[in-house]
């Protein structure tokens, strides 16, 4: 494969993007062994992490155990699930089309392109329907047809009102009692709700609204999203994105060191702050990843390897012969009967 | 008493319970748990480990 | 006297030259598939028994080390495959092996970055190596999916947080239309069935770049320029890699 130079024309030698072909010395090599060696390491290695460790595995979160644990907090969520004022209620694709909570850079907005595939009507997917599915509670029915049948108006009324005094709400023997105050019917569908759902028929109700044999958690994760009591279990395992939490893992557990850097920038006060943080955060690291993917292409990048001189200390035994022997070219080549002592490895 | 604990380990999840809350250290804007810092300063550690120790090529080398 | 079992008698030569490699085959896709391969890797150069003398370093080894985490990963999460996504959450066995499975593949990042470092120090991209080079990064990224979905498909508390945490970032790109974090089973079946076989795939060919191009050779030394070592590889005919 030489070059014929007379008739193909040679580039001039870069040596950050080129490197000179080895006709030196060989020295003998065992892939095969060194791959088992390398194997049995890894196996030991493993088993005893996982002896000596573990791993996690904290209980998920269901309606049930959230409205038993934070029922006032619950109810408070219910309600802005009713009346669409909730974080999921105002997502926006691809959830539904009643705003965008995920941001915009500069003119574009990709949330928006591909529209609503996992449709969310928060007030019926979490509220209204599964409490209609509730047998022998007329009151509940007669509730839920109240409210059905306002204004839309007249639902933000009630909504609104309910909204400030939940708040004080307490748990009297069971059942959700707000301080008294004109309500309509959105006092009675909310105790139903917190009703149900410290009872678990809440958690049933939102996986097999649909079909039966459900692997979609969509509609359950996103309601309890929305709760502060979720939020504040993971800020206390230092997992919220604002604590470096994509890198952490429950416990004391290492996480994934290697999201460092797409964590970084929602720590940087101007992008983790924005509202479009996310879309922003996402395009940084596409640009990052890029740049590391092409650094054989990239001039300045590709030569810091050559900067650093790491390399003398890799290679130190090679630049020892090459630059004691003197001269140019790969040290003199050596017949294969000649090898030095071989290298078992 | 060890071989108990080394079967009641493989048996119940591990020797050393790592189901507590995390201890993080904070310095400046970086905010790390110690099992990461612990990952990552072993990584660099073994990286440099691997570029300073000799190799050596004889018979039966070194491991 | 000795008898020859037909069963286990190599064929010769003779035998080979009816199978394969007669001039006038030479235009089948067969023939054309198998010269291109062999010429381009014959057994030597897929399976070596010598290294170039500078192959002489312990961060060599990180390399063989990433694919043997990645092996144990695999079979690890074969395990778990065979009694199901609720197994190590009712099982102290099933736990455990879920502890292989998770600290596998802690060790197949440690090693994965120790040998990307490595190589970017070596500035291993030179000498038409750059595919090399790239298919390694693409490698790495997809890793990374591929963890991110085993961890989605944890259901407990960490893969119910990391689904709601994750969905934003997504559905900012709109990616998230369809590929829903939130949903289990379709993030299961990304991280069992497609990602690990874009993964090894692309660790497949990462290997075979790096058996055909070689291991790169160190930068020039300092009684050596880069001219002068490519005039006299240019002179004795050798190949410059450029």
């Amino acid at each position: 494969m030489s070059a014929d130079s007379a008739t193909k024309k040679v580039r001039p030698f870069k040596v950050d993007r080129d490197a000179v072909a080895w006709h030196g010395r060989y020295e003998p090599y065992d892939l095969a062994k060194e791959f088992l060696i390398a194997f049995v390491v890894v196996c030991i290695l493993v088993a005893g992490l996982a002896i000596l460790f573990g791993s996690p595995d904290d209980t998920p979160v269901t309606v049930k155990s959230w409205s038993n644990n934070d029922a006032v907090g619950f109810a408070t969520t219910a309600a802005t699930e009713l009346d669409g004022t909730s974080g999921t209620a105002t997502y926006g694709p691809p959830y539904n089309l009643n705003g965008t909570t995920a941001g915009k850079l500069g003119p574009l907005n990709p949330a928006k392109w591909l529209g609503v595939h996992h449709p969310i009507d928060t007030a019926n997917d979490y509220v209204l329907g599964p409490l209609s599915t509730l047998a022998n509670q007329p009151q509940v029915q007669a509730a839920v047809d109240e409210y059905k049948s306002a204004t839309a108006d007249q639902q933000a009324t009630w909504t609104a009102a309910y909204e400030k005094a939940v708040a004080d709400a307490k748990l009297t023997d069971g059942k959700l009692v707000v301080p008294s105050g004109d309500y309509g019917p959105v006092a009675t569908i909310i105790a139903a709700e917190t009703a149900m759902a410290r009872s678990g028929a809440l958690d049933g109700a939102l996986l097999s609204s649909r079909q039966f044999y459900g692997t979609d958690y969509t509609k359950p994760l996103l309601f309890i999203a929305d709760g502060d009591y979720f939020a504040n279990l993971g800020s206390a395992q230092h997992l919220s994105g604002d604590q470096w939490g994509m890198m952490n893992e429950t416990g004391q557990y290492p996480g994934q060191a290697w999201l460092w850097l797409y964590t970084l920038w929602y720590q940087v006060g101007p992008i983790g702050s924005s509202d479009n943080a996310d879309i922003m955060v996402f395009s940084i690291m596409i640009g990052l990843t890029a740049l590391l993917a092409l650094v054989p292409f990239i001039p300045g990048l590709r030569s810091v390897p050559r900067w650093t001189r790491i390399y003398r200390l890799i290679w130190r035994e090679h630049y020892k012969e090459v630059e004691k022997g003197g001269g140019s070219g790969s040290p003199p080549q050596q017949t294969a009967g000649e090898a030095k002592t071989p290298v078992t490895v | 008493m060890p071989t108990v604990a080394l079967v009641l380990g493989t048996l119940f999840g591990s020797l050393i319970n790592l189901n507590h809350p995390g201890n993080y250290i904070h310095w400046g804007f970086i905010q790390m748990s110690y099992g990461n810092l612990l990952v990552i300063v072993l990584m660099i550690v073994v990286f440099c480990a691997a570029i300073l120790i000799p190799f050596k090529s004889h018979k039966g080398g070194e491991r | 006297m000795t008898i020859v079992d037909p069963k286990t008698e190599r064929p010769d030569q003779a035998d080979l030259d009816k199978a394969a490699g007669r001039p006038e085959d030479a235009d089948q896709w067969t023939a054309k598939i198998r010269n291109t391969a062999v010429e381009a890797l014959p057994p030597q150069k897929l399976l070596p028994d010598r290294q170039p003398a500078y192959v002489a370093s312990w961060i060599y080894v990180f390399g063989v080390t990433t694919i043997a985490a990645l092996i144990v990963v695999i079979g690890t999460g074969f395990v778990l495959s065979i009694f199901g996504p609720n197994w190590w959450h009712v099982s102290s066995t099933g736990l455990f092996v879920n502890s292989l499975h998770l600290w596998s593949v802690e060790i197949f990042m440690f090693a994965m970055v120790i040998h990307l470092w490595g190589k970017f120090f070596m500035a291993a991209w030179r000498g038409k190596r750059k595919a090399t080079w790239i298919t390694g990064v693409v490698s790495f990224l997809v890793s990374v999916g591929a963890a991110f979905t085993g961890y989605l498909s944890q259901q407990n508390f960490d893969s119910q947080w990391i689904s709601t945490q994750a969905k934003d970032g997504i559905n900012s790109t709109g990616a998230g239309a369809l590929f829903n974090v939130t949903n289990f089973g379709q993030m299961i079946m990304w991280h069992i069935v497609l990602l690990p076989l874009v993964v090894v795939a692309l660790v497949g060919l990462h290997v075979l770049m790096v058996r055909l191009r070689g291991v790169v050779t160190p930068f020039p030394a300092k009684n050596e320029t880069p001219g002068e070592a490519a005039a006299a590889a240019a002179t004795s005919g050798a190949e410059v890699q450029a």
